[in-house]
């Protein structure tokens, strides 16, 4: 199984996230995570699709997205030529003794505290998945009583952007990543 | 204001300049302001007798004529009741536009009465649908349903129009140029990829030109003929290309598969390089993945991308018309074969013994009851490649297509992919309202004709003179020869009991049709030339046959196409062969 991210525009119309949805579930890939939302150009949504593949090539994956017509282009998010971020807002124990060392966690990840009780302290942070899942362990010994994770986003590095490339270059997908599919009998 | 029209007056017209000249349908409530602009159109509506029967027919229709077929139906049940053919076209991609009507916009998602989310329920199963609320909208949904039905890899488009949307007022506005950022199918093949192959081509000494469905969608078959010429290899057609390459030629192989002949399956399996146009490596194609073709490498050319690699990698990729890679490929293997040509001889003589020593056959059955395959082997001769046949699913299906003999392609429909019994006689009767001085035969089973010969009365009333050949063996034959081999004879619910009820003769003539009968091999030829010979109304002939004959012969599903038997219990005489 390996993670992959996979930024597609789509049409901003009814029912384009069902039909995403609908193609992942009938063709058996896992999403990890997803995310969407609108773009500069409002006829138009993002989505950023996590992907843990196993047995389906990525190609595969591609090619079938581009098979949906409000599939407008597709772009691998790679961990070196991309930005990427994810969003958490966490709520944690806090009685008076603890609340300096939570803050300082917090701090320590570019967290916020954004609300507040006699009891706790919520706490929101952007980041890389992996000072995310940093923040979050530090603040286990707190006590997490509530979390909420957005999916990741992802942008590429660079003044090029995925609109520019998705008229430009073949929407086919090939490479040799290829591996077959279980035999199964009906 | 001279271009203000209803929306249903402005679908009319959409669908006129879309070039409809015949739409299959039943109205309803919701879709019933779009009949009354029917009723002065010059779109001839033939009224079916269940959705399901305007869907095939609709495919049919389409599979005979290479033009999108049109169905229309109400919401709810109706519009459930286009799931079936919807599915079926999509899985042998035939171009399809199903229109249905859907509740009053405001009603949408209150579970209204005959409500149901169409455009939800068929999103898997079609190219792609719409739901339509505005009538501004439909014009253009309807001229981007057609383009995209008839275009790439061709595929059914729903459009699901609010009732509300047709009953308002709109301007008629056909569009002149269809731009979708999301849809540009890929026609024109990569010159590098056809250099490619045309060098594997010439190196292989054991090639097999593996064709399917596509060519006779992309029109190719003239130019498959070329390369087949050219190169000289074999050539094997799967169910859904029978007829795009003459059975009556020497480099045919015949049909590979789970019921292919000997020499075709064989010779894939033993094959250096698959020369793929248009085919997908289905399961029934290919037997246990694994064991597949071990040592070919793969040429697969595809208009659709995501077929490539789906199944089997590809060494040599070719996305584009199937049409236009094969009439790219001949000049650059005559520039390869200037260089050296291949010598095929010894490839030749073994794939040749094969099909001489292992030709699709059938016994006469001892009891003296009729052979089934004899019945159609018949049909086909006293018939002949002029003909159409459009067969149901099970074993007949596979009868219809190793008896019959197929020299012409959109002379051969089946339902191959979505295996959908019950597609013959509506899809029979598109088909003849495609080709209406083509003869026409259905060749169906008695378990298929109960599903879907109400469509029957359909022909009788509109002058659609069909034939049908219910191929009676009493049984869900498919089943029950899987519950012979498989299920150690445990005949679980396939008696149909259909040589005692209904009585189908009777059953025809009730429905218009005239009904022959026939129980004796001598009474064949006499009978076939009897229907044959009536051609002002439809004929149904029930032949009685025996009931325990099996299609060979046959790779049990889930093995390997090593593992072909030729009749139960029988491998081929492998050790005499030299593979």
């Amino acid at each position: 199984m390996a993670t992959h991210t996979l930024s597609v525009l789509v049409e901003n119309s009814p029912g384009v996230l069902a039909r995403i949805a609908s193609l992942f579930s009938r063709r058996g890939y896992n999403i990890d995570s997803l995310a969407v939302g609108p773009t500069e150009n409002s006829e138009i949504s993002r989505m950023t699709i996590v992907l843990n593949l196993d047995g389906h090539a990525l190609d595969q994956v591609i090619a079938q997205l581009f098979k949906l017509i409000n599939v407008i282009g597709i772009s691998e998010m790679t961990d070196t030529g991309s930005i990427k971020r994810e969003a958490l807002l966490v709520k944690v124990n806090a009685q008076k003794s603890d609340r300096e060392k939570v803050a300082a966690v917090a701090q320590k990840y570019n967290g916020v505290i954004v609300d507040e009780s006699d009891v706790s302290l919520t706490i929101e942070a952007t980041g890389p998945s992996i000072d995310i899942e940093a923040l979050l362990k530090s603040l286990e010994q707190f006590g997490i009583k509530e979390l909420v994770q957005s999916g990741l986003i992802a942008l590429e590095r660079g003044s090029i952007t995925l609109a520019d490339r998705t008229l430009s270059t073949s929407r086919v997908a090939i490479s040799d990543s290829h591996s077959a599919t279980a035999d199964y009998q009906n | 204001m001279s271009n203000q029209v209803t929306g249903a007056q402005s679908l009319v017209k959409s669908l006129e300049h879309a070039g409809v000249e015949v739409m299959f349908g039943i109205p309803g409530g919701a879709i019933l302001p779009a009949y009354d602009p029917i009723y002065d159109s010059k779109i001839r509506h033939i009224l079916v007798r269940h959705e399901q029967g305007a869907g095939h027919a609709a495919t049919g229709y389409a599979q005979v004529t290479g033009r999108v077929g049109v169905c229309i139906a109400t919401s709810g049940p109706g519009a459930t009741n286009l799931v079936t053919p919807i599915g079926d076209a999509a899985m042998d991609s035939v171009p399809m536009v199903a229109i249905t009507g859907q509740v009053p916009s405001a009603a949408i998602g209150t579970d209204a009465f005959q409500e149901a989310d169409i455009r939800g329920i068929t999103m898997p199963i079609t190219k792609h649908n719409y739901l339509i609320t505005n009538p501004d909208d439909i014009a253009r949904a309807i001229a981007e349903a057609f383009h995209i039905a008839g275009t790439g890899r061709p595929g059914p488009v729903l459009v699901d129009i609010a009732k509300d949307a047709l009953q308002k007022m709109t301007e008629f506005k056909w569009p002149t140029n269809i731009n979708l950022a999301g849809y540009n199918p890929k026609t024109k093949p990569d010159s590098q990829a056809i250099r490619d192959a045309a060098a594997l081509i010439a190196k292989s000494k054991r090639p097999v030109l593996y064709v399917g469905g596509g060519v006779i969608k992309a029109n190719a078959s003239k130019q498959l003929l070329r390369l087949a010429e050219l190169t000289g290899a074999p050539v094997v057609t799967t169910l859904m290309a029978r007829g795009a390459f003459p059975d009556s030629h020497p480099l045919h192989l015949g049909m590979p598969g789970m019921h292919g002949t000997v020499a075709a399956v064989t010779a894939l399996q033993k094959s250096d390089l698959l020369i793929t146009l248009g085919a997908r490596f289905d399961d029934r194609v290919t037997g246990k993945l694994s064991t597949f073709a071990v040592n070919a490498k793969i040429i697969h050319a595809d208009i659709d991308p995501a077929e490539i690699g789906k199944n089997r990698f590809a060494d040599v990729a070719i996305v584009g018309d199937v049409g236009e890679a094969i009439t790219a490929l001949i000049p650059a293997l005559e520039t390869e074969f200037k260089k050296s040509e291949p010598d095929l001889t010894q490839w030749w003589s073994q794939m040749g013994a094969l099909r001489s020593k292992y030709p699709v056959g059938y016994d006469h059955p001892e009891d003296g009851s009729v052979s089934p395959q004899y019945v159609i082997e018949r049909i086909g001769a006293i018939a002949g490649p002029d003909s159409i046949y459009v067969a149901g699913v099970g074993q007949h299906q596979m009868w219809a297509s190793q008896f019959v003999k197929y020299e012409k392609p959109r002379t051969w429909l089946n339902s191959g992919g979505a295996g959908t019994m019950g597609y013959a006689v509506p899809a029979a009767m598109g088909a003849k309202v495609g080709a209406p001085d083509t003869t026409v035969w259905a060749i169906d089973g008695d378990g298929c004709f109960q599903m879907t010969n109400q469509e029957l009365v359909t022909c009788a009333i509109n002058n659609i003179p069909i034939k049908v050949a219910i191929i009676n063996n009493e049984s869900l034959g498919m089943v029950r020869q899987w519950q012979t081999l498989f299920y150690n004879s445990r005949y679980s619910n396939t008696s149909l009991d259909s040589k005692r009820i209904p009585d189908f003769v009777k059953l025809a003539d009730a429905m218009g049709c005239v009904g022959l009968r026939c129980d004796t091999t001598g009474d064949v030829d006499k009978v076939i030339k009897e229907a044959m010979a009536i051609n002002d109304q439809p004929v149904v002939v029930d032949f009685s046959v025996f009931r325990d004959a099996m299609v060979w012969p046959m790779v049990a599903a889930g093995t390997s196409n090593d593992d072909i038997l030729v009749a139960r219990e029988t491998a081929p005489d492998w050790d005499s062969q030299e593979l």
